[in-house]
């Protein structure tokens, strides 16, 4: 790996992904390097199109990256991983993709990833999306992640895409059984002409089933995202879900929430907010010393933060 | 020391601020009262830049500011407790009194500020400045961010605002220590008796005018009129 991919693998992963117990690094439609342990295997599907993550029962503080990135342009990448989280294991899982794309034609990425809770599993999901290079190719990501989980299972799933990434679509499905836990944030900030879509459908099995999903959104200059959410609660449950969104100069952000209670016991909330930075946040950063500039800036990083 | 030159605001037709001349000397501790409507957030509001004036000036030490943008205006020394405490989503106290201080400030500096408006401070530094927190305390983060940038001039708008009486009897041992202590000049938008009890001058402001302005045993006769016309029919019975 040269020195551009290395930094577009830390910027997805957040470090040095080979710091962990186990990983699995994807380039250009190939996996290059993989570690194991004996809790945790990762076995390759057929025809390269993706890998099985298997995390045993009882392990406890796995961690396992599993980056792809992209520098190829004119490249499709289509890749299924499938994680299946044992009993009572307890792991965080890092995931993403990172195109670099310095030519004309359009790099792309769909990642479908299936996760497989076990009963009282709990995952810290971990996904970083984003787009850099100098060409006029587009960097499009769509990822699509479906949830499974078994009784008492417990995921937090924080995706974050704040940079250059032209074209998106974010499929999100669950299903939670009783007495599972989901909780889901996202964060998107899209510029110039870049679209971001990301729906949400979360179906809340059993008795005491509980989410809640927030999403943060940014769209500045001509950029268009649309958040929709659908939540269904079939039993005694409980979801909350919050979209906020800032908008700033031709930013424009569609929220479409749908709950659908369909038990008497069912608790589903759902909170919406959109609309530009408050005037009197400005004034009050403004107060302490800051341009009009740093005080955007300062609401914005904390707003993604 | 700053000085208010005619100053004239007007909104929809009606006057708020009716040529206003004012100055204000360092080291000394104004409060400014009034009844609802009589333009005193209005007035604090010019000084900061968030509102302009129609007509008349604004000099600090001398310098013509009434131009200058609210952040210049904090950088010559002027700070701002807003009345409604402004809240940020995913900006904690520690963010928002490092911005204060315009410094990397450590933990323990920013748990001292917060100790010096009566917070525990360990319990707030890495809160969010949102509505998980009581009106009580968004106001005295609020004051902490002012008085952590240690203005030339601090002005404090209606700090008893929004927020429940057993807080405020709190609050106002902060203004005692502020003015104590302070080296600049505090000016204080209050109605409250105790927070007037500590001025060391007050301004009265009537239907945009300045009625009355010098030491609260000066002012506080034409403040509290009320009572003593109740004595005078008490007398007659």
């Amino acid at each position: 790996m040269n020195k551009e991919e290395k930094e577009l693998l830390e910027e997805v992963v957040g470090e040095d992904p080979t710091k962990a117990d186990s990983y699995n690094i994807r380039k250009n439609g190939q996996g290059i390097k993989r570690k194991i342990n004996p809790n945790i295997n990762i076995v390759s599907k057929e025809n390269n199109s993706g890998i099985d993550i298997y995390v045993k029962e009882d392990t406890l503080f796995g961690t396992i990256n599993i980056p792809v990135i992209i520098t190829e342009s004119g490249l499709t990448d289509i890749v299924y991983n499938d994680f299946r989280i044992g009993k009572n294991a307890n792991v965080i899982i890092v995931a993403g993709c990172g195109i670099s794309n310095n030519g004309h034609k359009d790099a792309r990425h769909d990642g479908i990833h299936r996760f497989y809770l076990e009963e009282n599993a709990k995952v810290k999901y971990i996904e970083r999306h984003c787009g850099l290079g100098v060409g006029d190719g587009k960097k499009v990501l769509n990822p699509v992640t479906e949830i499974y989980m078994k009784k008492g299972s417990y995921m937090v799933m924080d995706t974050t895409q704040i940079k250059g990434v032209d074209d998106t679509i974010r499929t999100t499905k669950a299903d939670l059984e009783e007495d599972s836990t989901l909780v889901i944030t996202e964060k998107i900030l899209t510029s110039n002409d870049q679209q971001a879509k990301t729906e949400f459908e979360v179906n809340l099995k059993g008795e005491n089933a509980s989410t809640h999903v927030t999403s943060r959104s940014v769209a500045t200059d001509n950029s268009y995202q649309e958040f929709i959410s659908n939540i269904t609660g079939n039993t005694k449950c409980y979801a909350h879900v919050e979209c906020d969104a800032i908008i700033k100069g031709n930013g424009k952000v569609k929220a479409v929430p749908e709950i659908y209670a369909k038990n008497i016991d069912a608790n589903l909330i759902h909170e919406a907010a959109i609309g530009k930075i408050a005037g009197e946040q400005l004034m009050k950063l403004m107060s302490l010393g800051l341009s009009e500039k740093q005080a955007e800036d300062v609401i914005i990083n904390g707003f993604l933060k | 020391m700053l000085e208010l030159k005619d100053i004239c605001f007007s909104r929809d037709g009606k006057k708020i601020l009716d040529h206003i001349n004012l100055k204000l000397s360092t080291e000394k501790f104004y409060v400014i009262t009034g009844p609802n409507g009589s333009g005193k957030s209005t007035l604090a509001k010019i000084i900061m830049g968030i509102e302009k004036p129609d007509k008349g000036s604004i000099f600090l030490n001398g310098e013509d500011i009434t131009e200058k943008p609210i952040d210049e205006r904090a950088k010559l020394g002027i700070g701002f407790a807003f009345q409604q405490p402004v809240q940020f989503k995913g900006i904690t106290v520690y963010d928002l009194l490092k911005l204060s201080t315009n410094k990397d400030l450590t933990k323990q500096e920013a748990c001292n500020i917060l100790s010096k408006v009566g917070l525990c401070a360990m319990e707030y530094v890495d809160r969010e400045v949102n509505k998980s927190l009581s009106g009580g305390e968004l106001k005295r983060i609020e004051i902490a961010t002012v008085m952590a940038r240690k203005p030339y001039l601090a002005i404090f708008d209606e700090p008893e605002a929004g927020i429940d009486l057993w807080s405020f009897q709190n609050l106002t041992e902060v203004f005692k220590e502020i003015a104590k202590t302070s080296l600049g000049t505090t000016l204080v938008i209050s109605h409250q008796e105790r927070i007037l009890n500590i001025a060391d001058e007050i301004i009265l402001l009537n239907q945009g005018t300045i009625q009355k302005i010098g030491p609260k045993e000066e002012v506080f006769d034409h403040i509290f009129m009320p009572k003593k016309c109740c004595k005078e029919v008490a007398t007659c019975e």
